[in-house]
């Protein structure tokens, strides 16, 4: 999950909202034009831009490895992932423009902190286990939360998810891959693998963030249909999907309590260390600063070139006019 | 294929650049000056990597000594490569990229163009494919020399800047040894130096429209083509990229 703790506004009780309402609990669509109300536009755009900043700084701990990456072939598979990734992040940034707020009032917003991206990004990738890990764990929690919001009311927002979604579920596969090489390699392949199951296990449960089932902004943003189901619910169906891909894998998910329930048909797991996660909120995970830092001057490099090119711009839009 | 050492050099030399250019280029992903370019930058880079795959995967069926295209990139040492050195360069700001992309599609189109002519049908077949992919690079990297070059008194400075310090590196492609001697006679490749015309008449013509000034004098860095003499930055990329199957030898991944 991408968008973790988007704090939800109030709904109001206005004639208008309560047609609003009715028209999402029909199925329908919200499209651009459409009258919406005021909460619902706001809390839209924290969630989108959210999700499109965690696809930029999602691009860096991947991109740590495409130089180092051991194959011509594995190099290109990386490489195009990661170029997925800016992609959807521009698709998302196309989705929140539509509710009336910039590219760049968004990224500034990234850059000076006042916005997140998810806190799985926070982590850094240290072997070439990590790129396995992070498609198969990371994109495969992610894909648990996207595939239910191509659903979503927001018709923008929902086009957006199926486009990312049919690319995700190859990321997913491709981190498998990734996987079952090396559990089925030297020693040292098997040891990096686990090793990066272990590390990678419990950031990736908090993706879905804590618990959520009595808290009354999931409620109203599961009402309009921008949030599709609690956070304790896709976690449930993340373990229980995963922990027969690691047992194929011959690997150990590191929770000692970890067992099949048959009474609730899914697994008992222990929460994660939920300290940690409110800790990498506030900026001490153990990659915040190095990410934020990258992004900023990334974007301040920059400057010249994208300067340069709106100038260049403006002076052949002026030449044009003056030619005719 | 009976080993061939000539043509086996040149493979080499075609599948080097881009492995070398193709890795440069993805240095850049997830810190470009825009979503966009990081977008197209990484479109480039996977074109190059794709075609290294297939340059050097016929340079291993030439050569027969079973080192497959992945060994060839990840286990030779720098007196083995034969990129030449403009490639090998390092990233510098988005315009000195920008610029040494611009310099290298302007001769690789010609190159490429040229090879779908070869009478090694294999050649003429990779280079099919390849050229649709830089025509378009070279379209893309035309308009950002000339973006940048006619931009703010900023963008200008820096540009000119790129191609001061890069113009002294475009010399070598098109130097010719026996290797091309032997490709030229053989019907399998151009004589490089025939190239330059073209490329000169392409590059001075995007170069004016980008308010440039190609620097006088025609002195040419060399070396890398032949593996005479690398600069310093080749050694450094190759401990990057190769140190994986360098530090877990024997593992398949």
């Amino acid at each position: 999950m991408y968008a973790q703790m988007v704090k939800s506004e109030a709904a109001d009780d206005s004639p208008e909202a309560i047609s609003f309402q009715a028209r999402i609990d029909a199925g329908e669509k919200i499209e651009p034009k459409d009258w919406m109300p005021a909460g619902y536009r706001k809390t839209l755009i924290r969630q989108i831009g959210q999700h499109a900043h965690s696809e930029i700084v999602g691009q860096l701990p991947e991109g740590n490895w495409i130089t180092r990456a051991p194959t011509l072939e594995r190099k290109a598979i990386l490489l195009a992932k990661v170029q997925d990734e800016a992609g959807h992040g521009l698709y998302l940034y196309c989705a929140a423009e539509t509710l009336g707020v910039s590219r760049d009032d968004l990224t500034e917003m990234l850059l000076d902190g006042r916005m997140k991206y998810s806190s799985i990004f926070n982590y850094p990738t240290l072997t070439w286990a990590d790129m396995g890990a992070v498609g198969w764990l990371v994109d495969g929690a992610a894909i648990m939360n996207q595939v239910p919001l191509q659903r979503t009311s927001y018709g923008p927002y929902s086009r957006a998810m199926i486009r990312v979604c049919k690319e995700e579920s190859f990321h997913q596969r491709k981190g498998f891959d990734i996987m079952r090489k090396m559990s089925n390699g030297t020693p040292a392949q098997k040891r990096m693998a686990q090793d990066a199951l272990n590390r990678f296990w419990e950031p990736s449960l908090m993706m879905f963030g804590p618990s959520d089932k009595d808290s009354v902004h999931s409620a109203q943003s599961m009402a309009w249909k921008i949030k599709m189901n609690t956070n304790d619910e896709l976690r449930q169906k993340f373990v229980d999907q995963t922990v027969p891909q690691a047992d194929y894998l011959g690997l150990t998910v590191p929770d000692e309590t970890l067992k099949w329930n048959d009474e609730k048909g899914g697994y008992d797991f222990a929460e994660p260390d939920w300290a940690e996660f409110y800790e990498v909120l506030k900026g001490n995970g153990p990659c915040n600063r190095e990410r934020l830092a990258a992004r900023n001057k990334a974007w301040d490099d920059g400057a010249w070139v994208r300067d340069g090119l709106s100038a260049y711009g403006q002076k052949r839009a002026a030449r044009k006019v003056a030619a005719q | 294929m009976a080993h061939d050492p000539d043509l086996f050099e040149f493979l080499c030399r075609m599948g080097d650049n881009t492995l070398v250019l193709g890795h440069r280029v993805s240095e850049w992903c997830g810190f470009a000056p825009v979503l966009e370019e990081d977008i197209a930058l990484a479109n480039i880079a996977l074109d190059l990597i794709g075609q290294t795959r297939m340059w050097l995967g016929l340079a291993d069926e030439v050569e027969g000594a079973g080192r497959s295209a992945d060994d060839l990139a990840m286990l030779r040492d720098v007196w083995d490569f034969r990129n030449v050195l403009l490639v090998e360069q390092p990233n510098g700001d988005f315009g000195q990229t920008m610029m040494r992309q611009f310099l290298f599609d302007a001769w690789h189109l010609r190159m490429l163009e040229a090879l779908t002519t070869s009478t090694n049908t294999r050649i003429a077949e990779i280079a099919a494919k390849a050229v649709k992919e830089v025509s378009y690079h070279v379209e893309r990297s035309s308009g950002t020399v000339i973006g940048l070059g006619d931009g703010t008194v900023e963008s200008h400075s820096r540009m000119q800047a790129a191609l001061d310090l890069l113009w002294p590196y475009v010399g070598e492609l098109f130097s010719t040894d026996k290797v091309d001697v032997a490709m030229t006679q053989a019907g399998i490749a151009p004589d490089p130096a025939s190239l330059r015309a073209g490329f000169d008449a392409y590059v001075g013509g995007v170069l004016a429209e980008a308010m440039l000034t190609i620097p006088d004098g025609d002195f040419a860095h060399k070396g890398g083509k032949t593996g005479f003499r690398h600069s310093e930055h080749l050694g450094h990329m190759l401990t990057q990229m190769q140190w994986l199957q360098r530090a877990y030898p024997g593992s398949s991944w």
